[in-house]
This record gives C-alpha cells, sequence and structure tokens, in this order.
C-alpha cells in the first residue's frame, strides 16, 4: 500500500523538476491550488430540529466543526446521530435551523456519505463502480484514470475488473471508500460504515480511514456505536442524547495512535460512563 | 497441493459435459420404453405409433416442405405475437414501475382483464378478426402481455431502494438512475417474465391454430386428425415439445449475457 500511494504522486513533479525550473513552480504552484481546492469546509449548525411524526429526532443541536477535523459522533441508538449525519449529507430536509458549510459555494461533489452497506451497483464492475463516484464527471475523458486513482488509495486497483459479488465485506467497503473519494469531497460523511466488518478488517479500515484523510485533509464526520473507534480515529468526539449534545470532549492524543494505549482507554471510558450514565436517566 | 490438484480437476472437467448429457436421458429413455413397447404390440399403433413411424412421417413432410413452411408460420406468429404483447406489456410495467398515477390509472384495469383467461375470448376474436393472422397475432400478444407486465412491474418495485438513494447522492439524473439502477435491478424479474411467457406463447399459438387456422403447426395437427394421421398428430406434438425447449433455453443464453453479474449466473 506504501507503495502505491508513492507511486500515485503526480509523475509531472518529478519529470519537470529535472528539466525546467519554470515548469516546475507552475507544476508546484498547481498542485497548492488543487491542495487548496481539496482541503475540507468548515460547517456551523445552528438550532437544527428534525422530527419524524410526532418524534422529535433533534432537539437543537448548535455545533461548529472546523475545516478538516476529524469529528466522531456517538450516542445509544436512536439518539438521532444519523439523522444527524443524514441532515449534514442532504438526504432529510431540515425541519428548522441551518447547516452552512463556511463561505465557499458548494458542489454536490463536495459532500460525500459512505453507508454501513456498501451500496455497491452488483451488475457494474468494480471500476464503473467507483467512477459513479465522479458524479458529474463521470462521463469525462479522464474518468477512467481517476477511478483507477481512487483504487489504488485503497489498495483494490487488481480488483477493477471483477464483480462486487466475488468480493470480501471489507473489500466492498473499500470500493465504496474508494467511490467516496474519486470526486475529492470536502466533507465525507460516514454511517457506521465498519459497523458489518469483522474485528480484524474493521482495524485494518480504521488505518485506511486514518490515512486518507490525512492525506486529503477532508472534514471527516463518523457515526458509530464504538466508542474505542471513535476515540482512536477522531480529534474530537460528540456525545448525542435526546437529540442533543450532551457532551464534546477534544481527543488530543498525537498520531499515530497506539490501539489499546492507556491515555485512549481511559477516555473511552469517560465516554463510555457519559453514555451509560444516560442510559440510567431513563 | 498436488493431492488437491489431483482431486479437484477430473471434477471440474467432467461436470459441465455430464450436465449437458444428463438433461436429456429421461427424453431418450422415454422414446426408447416407448419404441420397445410399440414394437412389441404392447402399444397399439393405433393408440400410439412407433417413434421410428412418427421419425418417418417427419421424413416425409420435411421433404414435401409441408413440415417447414408450417413450422416456419407458426414461429413467425409467435415471434410477432412475442414481440407485440412483450414490447406493450414491458412499457407499461415500466410505466407503472416508474409513475405512481400511471400506476393508479391502469393497474385496476389491468388486473380486472388479466383474470380473464385470454382463451376464453377466442369466439369473439374469431368474430373480429375471422381465422387472420391478426387474430393469432391478438391472443399471443394477448397472452405475453400479463407475465412481462408483472414481472417488469414487480422487478422495477423491488430494486433495492439503498441503490436509488445511491444513484441520486451521486447526482443521477432520471435517465442515468433508471440506465444504471433501475433497469438492471429489474432485468432477473424482468427474465422471469420473458420466460413465463415463452410458455404462454407457444400454448396461445397451439390452441389458437387448433380452433382456427389454415396454416401452422396446430392446423396440420387438426388436417392429420381428420384423415386419422395419428403419427403426424404425435409429431407435431413431439415438434412443439422441442420448440418449447429452445425457446427457453435462448431465454437462458440471453439471461447468462446479461446477468453474468448475478452470483447465480457465474461460472461454477
Amino acid at each position: 500500500m506504501q507503495t502505491a500511494l508513492r507511486t500515485s504522486l503526480p509523475e509531472t513533479e518529478l519529470a519537470s523538476r529535472a528539466n525546467f525550473a519554470p515548469a516546475a513552480r507552475v507544476a508546484r504552484e498547481d498542485r497548492q491550488e488543487r491542495q487548496v481546492h481539496t482541503s475540507g469546509l468548515p460547517l456551523s449548525i445552528r438550532g437544527l430540529r428534525k422530527s419524524f411524526g410526532d418524534n422529535e429526532v433533534l432537539r437543537g443541536i448548535d455545533l461548529h466543526i472546523p475545516a478538516g477535523q476529524f469529528v466522531a459522533i456517538v450516542g445509544k441508538s436512536g439518539c438521532g446521530k444519523s439523522t444527524l449525519l443524514r441532515l449534514i449529507a442532504g438526504l432529510e430536509k431540515i425541519d428548522a435551523g441551518s447547516i452552512s458549510f463556511g463561505d465557499a459555494a458548494i458542489q454536490p461533489e463536495d459532500i460525500r456519505v459512505m453507508f454501513q452497506e456498501p451500496r455497491l451497483l452488483p451488475w457494474a464492475r468494480v471500476l464503473s463502480n467507483v467512477e459513479v463516484g465522479l458524479g458529474r464527471d463521470r462521463s469525462s475523458g479522464d474518468a477512467h484514470a481517476r477511478a483507477e486513482k481512487a483504487l489504488t488509495e485503497v489498495g483494490l486497483v487488481d480488483k477493477r475488473d471483477q464483480w462486487p459479488s466475488v468480493l470480501s465485506g471489507g473489500q466492498k467497503q473499500r470500493v465504496a471508500l474508494a467511490r467516496a473519494l474519486v470526486s475529492r469531497p470536502r466533507v465525507l460523511a460516514f454511517d457506521e460504515p465498519l459497523g458489518a466488518l469483522d474485528a480484524l478488517t474493521r482495524i485494518s479500515m480504521q488505518r485506511l480511514l486514518e490515512r486518507v484523510w490525512r492525506d486529503q485533509g477532508f472534514t471527516a464526520i463518523l457515526v458509530t456505536h464504538d466508542v474505542a473507534e471513535a476515540v482512536a480515529l477522531a480529534d474530537r468526539v460528540l456525545v448525542i442524547d435526546e437529540g442533543r449534545v450532551a457532551h464534546d470532549v477534544m481527543v488530543n492524543v498525537a498520531r499515530p495512535r497506539e490501539r489499546g494505549s492507556a491515555e485512549l482507554a481511559s477516555l473511552e471510558g469517560s465516554i463510555l460512563s457519559h453514555l451509560l450514565s444516560a442510559d440510567d436517566r431513563t | 497441493m498436488s493431492l488437491i490438484d489431483s482431486v479437484s480437476l477430473p471434477r471440474n472437467f467432467r461436470l459441465p459435459r455430464v450436465d449437458g448429457l444428463v438433461q436429456w436421458i429421461v427424453p431418450l429413455a422415454i422414446i426408447a420404453i416407448w419404441q420397445v413397447a410399440s414394437v412389441t404390440g404392447f402399444v397399439p399403433v393405433r393408440v400410439l405409433p412407433a417413434p421410428s413411424d412418427v421419425a418417418l412421417a417427419g421424413w416425409k413432410l420435411l421433404l414435401s416442405g409441408e413440415l417447414i413452411r408450417n413450422i416456419w408460420v407458426s414461429f413467425w406468429r409467435a415471434s410477432i405475437g412475442f414481440l407485440i404483447g412483450g414490447s406493450i406489456g414491458f412499457a407499461f410495467g415500466l410505466a407503472n414501475g416508474l409513475s405512481q398515477l400511471s400506476a393508479k390509472l391502469t393497474d385496476t384495469t389491468l388486473q380486472m382483464v388479466r383474470n380473464v383467461p385470454h382463451l376464453a375470448l377466442i369466439p369473439l376474436v374469431i368474430l373480429w378478426f375471422g381465422i387472420d393472422e391478426s387474430a393469432k397475432l391478438f391472443l399471443v400478444a394477448l397472452g405475453v402481455f400479463f407475465p412481462i407486465y408483472l414481472n417488469t412491474l414487480h422487478g422495477i418495485r423491488t430494486v433495492d431502494p439503498q441503490l436509488i438513494e445511491m444513484g441520486r447522492i451521486y447526482g443521477m439524473s432520471d435517465g442515468e438512475l433508471f440506465r444504471r439502477v433501475i433497469f438492471p435491478g429489474a432485468l432477473p424479474s424482468i427474465f422471469v417474465g420473458i420466460r413465463f411467457a415463452l410458455g404462454i406463447m407457444w400454448l396461445t399459438l397451439i390452441v389458437a391454430e387448433t380452433i382456427a387456422a389454415s396454416s401452422g403447426l396446430g392446423y396440420m395437427a387438426m388436417q392429420a386428425r381428420e384423415f386419422m394421421l395419428i403419427d403426424v398428430v404425435v409429431l407435431s406434438i413431439l415438434i412443439y415439445a422441442l420448440l418449447g425447449k429452445l425457446a427457453d433455453s435462448a431465454s437462458r443464453v440471453l439471461e447468462r449475457l446479461t446477468l453474468s453479474w448475478h452470483p447465480a449466473f457465474q461460472k461454477r
């Protein structure tokens, strides 16, 4: 995977550095510009409410997420965490309040969601499934190349011509990740993407998520029921209870984080006790 | 490793060959027993002629060109009727699967018509069209319409809503969503409809040709009955069986080609 990453660096830069200095400068500027473009968007949520019928799921969420932050949202089932994510992703209509993404004009391709189910098209080869993620650029000439690059990032480029049905659960989820990444999103929302995977696959997927997040710098919002996963990956953990942000915990642990370290474990313990005390009240 | 190779290789080798033959063992055995029963006089020739006599009758009709002509006429009627009825059924299935309004408008009517046995319309159809080609085409089209309509509708309605949501998130237009998600998702069900429809197609055609026609396989069988040519009657029935099998195989080949992504159709 390391080598795959290295080879995916733009070759133009290497070539031009050797030959023309001005060209090299142009190339570097291009890259910087792209860096700016692909970096994350900040997210501001004010007074967000959502009900389904008589059931008020979100009762006023106020939240600011700085650009490029990795936020985990935890809470017991039915607390509204998935609804919050679906609202951020624009999959549900907002009842009251607002969600804004800084001052920039956003494209649909800037916000992507990854679900618990891979949701791959069973009748499309792996590569075409990734191309779906390009949105309106699907028919552009470099669609193949971009999809291949995204597949390389998740280490599955050798499966490009396979049907999804022959892949394992973890591989399918990696294809779904490549599909979400291929349009270089600026906000990536994860709805328990690792929930259906076995323990070992989960750990390697968590590493993969962390790596692509660090490489691409998007704003990541991860909904999970696994507090250990939340503290291992996120800069900040939000505990949602009864439709509100009950706790907002910063995870100031240096990366790369060592799984099972005492620091993470104590943090996990305190968040779990928040969750359980909320459970006792009801 | 070498042990595994030596065990699995012959198995992989033998399976498809045996598979191709196995399905013909029973039909061939029936014909063999039938031949023996006829030759020994166990089954009187007046009841059922020997397979060899049927083959001889077939050979004679083949030489006179009558057989080919009748098969061709029936085949033509079947295909045109299938195309007309199938396309209309497919169109209604699409419309009612995709549009609530269209479903509300037409589904009840179609369900009522569906419950009328279409062969019960034969007297009416003869009054309308005479014993013309259009009468047969109408009946075949009507018979084929419903299985294709119902299965297309069912296929479209049961496409995984999560995939449709995924398509919308990734900015697919309505046309693209249909082409990339809905239609491929409905295809397995549409094929079930096609295979049902092929069976109904032959049934309808044979009944229609037996009652009102001046050419075709059904007509050939009825003529033979008039002249007590029991071997030709049996020949016609066997040809129906073969044509039915042929239609089924054709749809299977089509299924394999278009559903190669489906785990059930991947080579085992």
